[in-house]
């Protein structure tokens, strides 16, 4: 039986406590007496019988006929899917996407139905590679699909193959791709990492362009969604939402097939990373010893190739289908018995280790805007309730941060680096004066569409991402970064942890609480 | 370097050899007398005229006794035969593409994954060499292979070596006999796999055989999974009547595993398994979709070819073939998107 999450007091006898640092980690000494740790759940079991629970799924799906009956030969079909930025890390193969458009597939051969699109669906995050998509769908899927032209990825500034749906009461855009548009049927195959994944986030925001985005990816709607974890008090979420009306008020009709996994992270030589540190056996000290010892050693490109070719033992703990919202309903119940930990009051120090990745930076760089988006936008909001560092606290978190961007992936980040946060790091300052220039650059935009560039706009919105953190924070410091790079994203440098306390002591006093969030695994904190 | 006309004389190899000859014929040749003069029971025993010596029950063909080849020295040498020799040679001719793999990945993942029976059409004698280096592990280090006892167990010298390097078991091509059928069940009982052709034998023409019953009798019999396999290109390389094999590539696919339905009989079941074959048959020279359109509407070409027989069979046979490499598995074009200009 898998054990739940729970906080750890730190006493005298506790342990260091291991803090990611980028590509390679670092066991840290936390106050005795003020601090705490946040440990999460272990991985619930997973389903025995996977491709007999899809089946089941399709065939009994939640306020929606089986799926069978909804396929008919001569219809238009397309199939929707997350793109590379799920799950973290890549899962083994044959990844749950694959499973479940394979069984999807089954049924529509049955039926007859000849019309099948395979898309995509990355808003504005960068193309797939081949490789990738191959990882992701698997080779039957790719090369029965891929040569044809029927299995391609969604494109945000086509606008011949965009349809415009209306607005919302609120004013919103609405415009997504026009194949899934003007299909009979758009079965959309999500995975739901996390709470904020899913539900009408995966149509409204995964196939919709610029214009549609806009309307809640900025600093506003990021400010008012406390948090993203949790749909009801998400701004972000009910926009969504918004937009998901108008999708069905204009005849779009979605099957969507959402699935959970267990919180099974790493492979077993990097095991220890997910334990709690006085379970260490002989063996997982001298894995740890001898990997951080190595990549210290070991030049940065090579430390990320081995990273980032990790593959998760992920699992699919539940897999639903049927209508949007009561399908997401279920979902998020399963996310959270995953990931939820009690926890009882905020602290004046929030403490965070960012690891090598995030959904932007798969098989690519975690660039220092990333950094932000990972501990602002990500770690910061990994909560129910209320955040888990007070009003007018400190967070610290631990990454290397180096001013190293992916010149591919990440073209319009570097500009945002040298051009917009050396004029301001303020979100609404930025939004009004340069996010049009980037969101509307032709150069960018070709970029986005011809390779595997992420949309000019991305940097604005990771900054965005951590909008409430930046309000809500007086003071972020990082140790281990570049200080003149950590500087430049508005941030205070610091060399050791140590020097980091003494450094917030200023805002929170000399002995001020500690609380960390001792993650991957990937957890929510729902704070009371 | 040139030899001196002065240097003293050495002996040649040949008379070396004669000298050892003669060392040796002197020191056994009193004991072989001796032996000789001795006869029975030094030596075999004379028989009575008149009198029958009854006949030594014969232990080759099915009744040939592979448990040797399961005992560690055996897999000792096998793994260092399957994974040397063999597949540098296997490679070598056959380029094998191993596909869906992933279809076992469940069962894999398992602590302890039960053992299977990997069902693929058979070609060419290469078939099995190619099923041993591509089938996935834990199953590859644990796998029996069914040959026919009259054609690999007919010899001592072939059985040692189809039991050592195969670790094959004999087994009657038309019917699975009790003996064969206990022993069977026995081996996977003790967690070990097989891989039987049902089709009994190699390919006479290109196109399959009808499927025999014995794969499904036996994963009734013993509650084991069928995997079905479709190997697709050996016996253009080196096929039946072939003299010498011919370089090329080749294909494996696995398909899901599969197993008895409730009230399902071993006829059906095996009708089953040889759809399935031609579902992987059909997705190994097409694709995955069109496969799957294909059985949905009952199109598939089956295994065994069209009913009609002469030219017009080696006719469509050729065309099947052409379409493993210039069928609709093209090299995708980069799809750029159009800019408007």
């Amino acid at each position: 039986m898998p054990r739940p999450g729970f906080v750890l007091e730190v006493d005298k006898s506790t342990p260091p406590i291991l803090f990611w640092r980028g590509e390679n980690f670092s066991l840290e000494k936390l106050p005795a007496g003020r601090s705490r740790v946040i440990y999460a759940p272990e991985p619930l079991p997973a389903i025995e019988d996977v491709d007999g629970a899809i089946r089941h799924a399709l065939l009994n799906p939640i306020e929606q006929n089986p799926l069978p009956e909804q396929l008919f030969s001569g219809m238009k079909l397309t199939i929707a899917f997350d793109d590379v930025s799920l799950p973290l890390p890549k899962m083994e193969r044959p990844d749950i996407r694959q499973r479940v458009i394979e069984a999807v597939l089954d049924m529509a051969a049955e039926a007859g139905v000849d019309d099948v699109h395979i898309i995509s669906a990355l808003a504005l995050h960068r193309r797939m590679t081949e490789e990738e998509l191959r990882h992701c769908l698997g080779d039957r899927i790719y090369d029965a699909f891929a040569p044809r032209g029927t299995l391609y990825q969604h494109d945000a500034e086509d606008p011949d193959n965009l349809t415009y749906l209306g607005q919302t009461p609120h004013g919103e855009d609405v415009e997504i791709n026009k194949r899934a548009a003007e299909s009979d049927l758009l079965v959309y195959v999500n995975i739901n990492l996390v709470a904020m994944d899913g539900g009408w986030k995966s149509t409204a925001t995964g196939l919709s362009s610029y214009k549609s985005l806009r309307h809640h990816h900025n600093p506003e709607t990021m400010i008012h969604s406390r948090s993203f974890m949790d749909q009801h008090r998400s701004e972000l979420h009910k926009s969504n939402w918004r937009m998901g009306k108008v999708l069905i008020d204009s005849g779009v009709k979605v099957f969507q097939i959402e699935t959970t996994l267990n919180t099974d992270t790493f492979p077993s030589p990097f095991g220890f990373l997910a334990k709690r540190e006085w379970e260490w056996s002989p063996s997982d000290r001298m894995t740890y010893l001898a990997s951080t010892k190595a990549l210290k050693r070991t030049p940065t490109r090579l430390a990320r190739k081995i990273f980032h070719s990790i593959e998760a033992p992920h699992q699919m703990t539940s897999v639903q289908a049927g209508d949007v919202e009561a399908v997401h309903r279920i979902t998020t119940e399963h996310v959270y018995k995953q990931q939820l930990v009690e926890v009882k009051g905020q602290t004046d120090i929030l403490t965070m280790g960012i690891p090598y990745i995030s959904p932007y930076n798969v098989n690519s760089i975690l660039n220092p805007i990333l950094v932000m988006c990972m501990g602002l936008g990500y770690y910061f909001n990994m909560y129910k309730g209320m955040p888990l560092v007070r009003e007018g606290g400190v967070i610290i978190m631990t990454h290397p941060t180096q001013p190293d961007f992916h010149p591919v992936h990440h073209p319009s980040y570097i500009d945002f680096f040298e051009q917009v946060l050396a004029d301001t790091t303020d979100p609404h300052v930025m939004s009004q004066k340069w996010e049009k220039q980037y969101a509307e650059d032709e150069w960018y935009k070709h970029l986005y569409r011809t390779t595997y560039a992420y949309h000019g706009v991305h940097p604005f919105y990771m900054w965005y991402w951590g909008s409430h953190a930046l309000q809500h924070c007086s003071r972020i410091i990082i140790v281990g970064g570049d200080p003149k790079t950590v500087r430049r994203l508005g941030f205070v440098p610091a060399s050791t942890m140590d020097d980091a306390l003494e450094i917030a002591s200023d805002v929170v006093g000399r002995a001020p609480t500690i609380t960390h969030l001792h993650s991957p695994p990937l957890m929510v904190a729902d704070v009371s | 370097m040139a030899r001196r006309d002065d240097a003293p004389w050495k002996p040649s190899n040949l008379a070396k050899a004669a000298r050892l000859g003669e060392w040796a014929e002197r020191i056994t040749h009193p004991i072989a007398k001796r032996t000789y003069r001795q006869g029975f029971p030094y030596l075999p025993p004379t028989v009575p005229w008149g009198m029958d010596v009854p006949h030594k029950p014969a232990k080759l063909g099915a009744d040939y006794d592979t448990s040797w080849a399961r005992k560690a020295p055996a897999k000792f040498v096998r793994r260092g035969i399957v994974n040397g020799p063999m597949r540098l040679v296997i490679k070598g001719i056959t380029s094998p593409k191993v596909y869906g793999t992933d279809r076992l990945s469940d069962l894999q993942r398992l602590d302890d994954p039960p053992p299977l029976i990997f069902t693929p059409n058979h070609h060419s004698h290469l078939d099995t060499a190619v099923m041993a280096i591509t089938v996935p592990e834990p199953w590859r280090s644990k796998l029996v292979v069914a040959a026919a006892a009259d054609y690999f167990f007919d010899k001592r010298w072939k059985a040692m070596m189809a039991s050592l390097s195969l670790n094959a078991i004999p087994i009657d091509r038309e019917v699975t006999g009790r003996k064969s059928s206990e022993m069977i069940k026995e081996l996977i009982d003790d967690g070990w796999s097989l891989m039987i052709y049902p089709e009994g034998g190699r390919s006479p023409d290109g196109w399959g055989q009808d499927f025999k019953g014995g794969a499904a009798y036996l994963s009734a019999r013993t509650g084991a999974a069928v995997v079905p396999v479709f190997i697709d290109g050996t016996g253009a390389l080196f096929g039946k009547g072939m003299k010498r094999p011919k370089l090329g590539t080749t294909k494996v696919v696995f398909g899901h595993p599969l197993r008895a339905l409730d009230e399902e009989n071993t006829r059906r079941f095996s009708a089953r398994i040889e759809a399935a074959v031609s579902e992987l048959g059909d997705e190994s020279l097409t694709d995955f979709w069109t496969a799957r359109q294909r059985s949905a509407r009952k199109e598939n070409t089956k295994l065994t070819g069209p009913e009609y027989t002469g030219w017009r069979r080696q006719w469509a046979l050729s065309e099947r073939r052409e379409m493993g490499t210039a069928g609709l598995r093209r090299r995708q074009k980069r799809r750029w998107p159009d800019l408007g200009n």
